[in-house]
């Protein structure tokens, strides 16, 4: 099936979702997401962060779509073309699609253990607009504590329902889920009960906002303070790879590793997460990968390397492109530079 | 290599008799010392008195209280990521019950301290700090150091004092 995603061309396998096929191609044309979660069974469709246009729905019925569609749980047909940044209506879409998820999220990424690792700063950074116009007052909710090891802060949590389908997953009996309807939805366990399963700490990395967060690792550190090594252990449980957080020599967190979409496809087991923080638990492999316009890899691997992608933007869309139509043939410079290099 | 053609070349002539004397020369000097004897002063006395230095001066840093006394740093760690000096360092505390007229957020900074050997007054932090916690005083500079161990700067240095409350020009 051939798929056309902001004027690219790929070919996907049939029932492939728009998301799926526009992360085939890469990051520059995947749109966000924030409660889809590929490793999650049904995950999506539920923040509509990832709205695209679908310019034409397919090789035979070339007609638009009439509204814009959620690209996570839309899946391609032969001959689509699908419009995401290059779109003024889904851009502007995204606009409003933050404001609404922001409408009761607090503004205390200061106090905020998930701050620089948050995946709602950093939709809000690119797609939303810099001013609030609300004057309401949020939903207030106080702390809770779900078992020992994870606090739920439900002001922060923008129902993207990652962590109920992880606990659906873990567990057989249903513990953890979403009461109440529209604007008194909240996140809860069953009348307070514990997520008390040897995998629950992978809500914590699930959760795209610091709704849950891992207790041990309360107001230790920023996470642009700390180290991220990558290590293994031999675990009964799990596969025992992770990502060990150091300040200095010591590990103030362990969490599973992610892939770029910051997803992470192994779970670890709590014992890892939370009980083994001792160097001497692990085997080091190495520093782990980190992108370099992340505000983690601030003042770490080469800040004269550090190409961040915002100012880049910023320049492609302000400033025209030199019109040089010189021949440089003999420089050998491959023609197909990607849109950054430009 | 002449770039122009306007370079004059300076020939000395002979000194005539006054020159020669010098002694009109030393009466001219002594005159223009002279004259600064009656002129009001260029410098002033240090120590003493101290020049205004200007409503946008970066001086000694000050973490702020706000208005009921309660400290506005919440330790989120943006000042220290943005010193390009690393003179930063802190550590987080979670504000117990009781606590909340000491510190406003339910995180506080239990250490804060700058190194003012590494610190460039560059006011970065100033600008990166999201809570108005910190600011480098127009009105105040940074002593200069005796002692080694006198150069990290902590809280006990660095948080205003309420009877001696810090203003800048702007905000009254």
């Amino acid at each position: 099936m051939k798929v056309t995603i902001d004027n690219i061309t790929i070919e996907v396998e049939a029932g492939t979702t728009i998301m799926q096929a526009a992360r085939k191609i890469g990051p520059e044309v995947a749109p966000p997401a924030m409660c889809y979660y590929e490793p999650l069974k049904s995950s999506g469709g539920k923040c509509r962060a990832c709205l695209v246009k679908v310019t034409a729905g397919s090789e035979k019925d070339p007609r638009p779509m009439p509204k814009l569609v959620p690209a996570c749980i839309t899946q391609v047909q032969d001959g689509m073309i699908v419009e995401n940044a290059i779109n003024e209506q889904v851009i502007e879409t995204r606009k409003g699609v933050v404001e609404f998820l922001l409408l009761n999220h607090p503004l205390d990424c200061p106090v905020c253990d998930q701050a620089g690792e948050c995946h709602l700063q950093d939709f809000s950074f690119e797609h939303g607009v810099a001013s609030t116009r609300t004057v309401e007052e949020r939903n207030t909710f106080e702390e809770t504590d779900l078992g020992p090891h994870i606090k739920l802060n439900k002001n922060r949590c923008i129902l993207c329902y990652r962590c109920v389908y992880t606990a659906d997953q873990i567990t057989d009996g249903r513990v953890h889920g979403v009461m109440h309807r529209g604007d008194h939805a909240e996140i809860s366990t069953y009348i307070e009960q514990a997520v008390d399963n040897d995998f629950s700490g992978n809500m914590i990395d699930v959760c795209p906002v610091g709704a849950l967060t891992d207790k041990t690792y309360r107001f230790k550190s920023r996470v642009w303070f700390s180290k991220p090594v990558d290590a293994h252990c031999s675990c009964d449980k799990c596969s025992g790879n992770v990502i060990l957080w150091y300040r200095g020599d010591e590990v103030i967190r362990v969490t599973s590793r992610k892939n770029e979409w910051g997803e992470s496809l192994e779970f670890i087991c709590n014992t890892c997460r939370f009980d083994r923080k001792k160097t001497s638990d692990w085997t080091i492999e190495g520093p782990s990968k980190i992108s370099r316009n992340s505000v983690i890899s601030a003042n770490k691997y080469g800040a004269n390397l550090i190409r961040p992608a915002f100012p880049i933007q910023h320049a492609a869309q302000n400033f025209k492109q030199i019109e040089d139509d010189r021949d440089r043939s003999f420089l050998n410079i491959p023609t197909s530079l990607p849109a950054a290099e430009k | 290599m002449k770039l122009t053609n306007r370079t004059k070349v300076l020939e000395q002539g002979e000194m005539t008799l006054a020159e020669r004397l010098y002694f009109p020369a030393i009466v001219g000097g002594m005159a223009t010392t002279l004259k600064h004897f009656f002129q009001k002063p260029v410098t002033i006395k240090y120590p003493e008195q101290q020049r205004y230095l200007g409503p946008i001066y970066r001086g000694h840093h000050i973490l702020k209280r706000d208005e009921n006394g309660a400290e506005r740093c919440t330790a989120c760690g943006l000042c220290a990521v943005a010193c390009p000096a690393e003179a930063i360092s802190m550590v987080a505390g979670e504000r117990k019950a009781g606590e909340e007229n000491m510190y406003r957020e339910e995180k506080y900074a239990q250490v804060y301290e700058i190194n003012m050997l590494r610190c460039i007054f560059c006011g970065l932090c100033e600008e990166a700090c999201p809570k108005q916690a910190i600011y480098l005083r127009h009105d105040k500079i940074v002593p200069a150091f005796l002692e080694r161990d006198e150069v990290i700067y902590g809280k006990d240095k660095l948080v205003e004092k309420m009877d001696q409350r810090y203003l800048r020009d702007g905000w009254k």
